[in-house]
């Protein structure tokens, strides 16, 4: 078989990790030359084309205006593109070798899955969750329609050859502060939506969080949960690098950069999105994106991989936890697009400090003494008797300061002082 | 289109013996049209509501129509647009343009801060576009952007009752 999913396992027999940027250039050019420097790094790559944030939020209007006024837009516009200026950005680079994955971010992306299938692309991401919250306005019920319309058009790929491929965002949720249980969950049910429209390559994503022990669980979880519930399915699970507000000193970058390529390959995972050293201040350059995948190529060869991928050290807190909100969800309705919007509306799903209407948003976490992401209010999440709570508390703007910068923190801080930068971070940390 | 986001922010009392005076002043929080960022939005809530203000959170990807149609509503003491994802100069100009047009927002105190370009600080030039275009303020990203902020909404009440 071929394809973004084939290629990825491909590189896991051969006990390679799969590392990948989050790239995206509103210029033809430049956007040719970037898949050209990733696809000539050393490592395992695979290319990315990074939408830019009109795409996402379908106003194509603007996407073209800035075009035509030559204004450098914060990805490239695949949609206002034409589908031969597409195909020589992608000519000589894509091939069985080179998949070339397209991230975009839209509640609403049909106009996306065109675009791509018409150049003879197989590989996108996102979800109707993911996609929807933290990433635009638009009611949770529409994006499981649109979410579930794109499915079944990207499906039909299949009648051409090829075999699609989607990931799901939902391991990222908010980039930071969601607990790793939460994060689990979404990812697993994005996957089984995607997987009930037609989809049989599928991954799922994990974001680095605040505690590798913790994330190692998460990691573990996940697979267990994907073994018991993705039964011919092709599926690999894809870590991302910190994505929250990420470490200034290019030191600090680079050994956050690093614990992400341990774990990817010390859990077993199959692929990695990097970042890079400029991320704190801007979108990184080629040449950046091209010594962040060297480094976590690299730092993952270096790192035991396990034997065997299946779940060892998986029955842990952050699975009882993702666990008991999967079946939660999965026991509210038949149709797993009703039953995650049933999720939302009582409160079964909650993302903490997420603004969007359909979110109950009583749910909070915190950071505790050792750096685990935590649960300081459950709200009505169905975790009781699963998740030890101490009431909710208050969060001013300096502990969530604390809290969103505690990464940061750590990491620019250890280089500057050699002492460790952890410490009673957060609310709720004071009163263990 | 779905109505302001305004929870999420910690249902937490806002400190209020601070700064009971500005109890009445409202502050309308807003993302621009083509920026998904919210933590920005999240944590301009908690510190404007622990200063005494109410806060309204538009939430991300705002479309223009909106501001012009909250700020009429709520006559806001002050507007504040951030921005994170490098759209903000270009979607942010686009705003204060439509804003200031608008007939009884041509004087709303108005603010844009954030990581405004996709390639790092933004030129002098440029800042002193969007304060031509309208903004009383641009904040830089960073500890001294928050600290001047601090510094502008310490004045306020007075120019919001001039």
């Amino acid at each position: 078989m071929t394809g973004f999913g084939a290629f990825v396992r491909r590189a896991r027999a051969g006990g390679e990790l799969v590392v990948q940027p989050r790239m995206g250039m509103s210029e033809p050019e430049r956007m040719r030359a970037g898949l050209r420097a990733t696809r000539a790094a050393n490592g395992r790559t695979v290319g990315t084309i990074t939408l830019d944030s009109y795409t996402r939020v379908r106003d194509l209007e603007s996407a073209g205006l800035a075009l035509l006024e030559g204004e450098s837009l914060n990805g490239y516009p695949i949609v206002n593109h034409d589908p031969a200026t597409t195909r020589w950005v992608l000519d000589g680079s894509h091939g069985p070798d080179f998949p070339v994955q397209v991230r975009h971010g839209s509640a609403d992306p049909i106009d996306i899955f065109r675009a791509l299938m018409t150049v003879g692309l197989d590989a996108s991401e996102g979800g109707p969750v993911s996609y929807c919250l933290p990433y635009g306005r638009i009611p949770l019920q529409e994006s499981v329609d649109n979410w579930s319309r794109s499915c079944e058009l990207f499906v039909r790929l299949r009648e051409t050859g090829l075999e699609p491929h989607l990931e799901t965002f939902g391991g990222c949720m908010l980039g930071q502060l969601c607990p790793p249980s939460q994060l689990v969950a979404i990812s697993v049910l994005e996957a089984l939506f995607f997987h009930r429209h037609g989809l049989r390559s599928i991954s799922v994503s994990y974001a680095q969080q605040t505690s590798p022990v913790q994330d190692a669980e998460a990691v573990a979880a996940l697979r267990r949960l994907c073994a018991e519930l993705l039964p011919d399915t092709d599926w690999h699970v894809v870590i991302y690098a910190y994505m929250g507000v990420y470490p200034a000193s290019p030191d600090g970058a680079y050994r956050l950069l690093g614990e992400a390529a341990e774990l990817a390959a010390a859990t077993g995972s199959e692929r990695l999105i990097v970042k890079t050293v400029a991320e704190s201040v801007r979108i990184p350059t080629v040449e950046e994106n091209v010594g962040a995948l060297e480094f976590a190529a690299a730092t993952a060869a270096g790192t035991r991989r396990p034997v065997t991928a299946a779940g060892a050290g998986a029955d842990s807190q952050t699975y009882a936890e993702a666990a008991a909100l999967v079946t939660a969800v999965l026991n509210m309705a038949s149709d797993l697009g009703e039953a995650m919007l049933l999720a939302f509306r009582r409160g079964y799903l909650d993302i903490p400090y997420c603004l969007h209407p359909d979110n109950m948003g009583r749910s909070r976490s915190y950071i505790d003494g050792k750096g685990r992401l935590r649960w300081a209010d459950i709200g009505r999440l169905p975790l009781t008797g699963v998740v030890e709570t101490r009431g909710s508390r208050t969060v001013t703007s300096g502990d969530l300061l604390d809290s969103l910068s505690y990464v940061r923190r750590k990491f620019d801080h250890e280089q500057v002082s050699g002492t460790p930068g952890r410490g009673a971070i957060g609310p709720g940390a004071h009163t263990s | 289109m779905s109505s302001p986001a305004t929870r999420g922010a910690g249902a937490a009392d806002p400190a209020g013996d601070r700064a009971p005076a500005r109890r009445d002043a409202t502050v309308v929080v807003t993302g621009v049209t083509s920026d998904s960022h919210t933590w920005n939005l999240v944590f301009l809530q908690l510190l404007l509501e622990e200063l005494g203000f109410g806060v309204v959170n538009l939430g991300p990807c705002v479309p223009e129509e909106l501001v012009v149609s909250e700020c009429l509503a709520r006559r806001p003491a002050l507007l504040v647009v951030s921005s994170v994802n490098g759209h903000g100069y270009r979607d942010g100009m686009r705003l204060i343009s439509r804003l200031r047009r608008q007939p009884g927002l041509s004087s709303v105190p108005a603010v844009i801060g954030g990581k405004l370009g996709i390639a790092g600080a933004q030129s002098t030039e440029q800042l002193g576009a969007l304060v031509t275009a309208g903004y009383d303020a641009v904040f830089d990203d960073g500890t001294e952007g928050i600290a001047s902020f601090r510094r502008l909404l310490d004045a306020l009440p007075q120019r919001a009752l001039a």
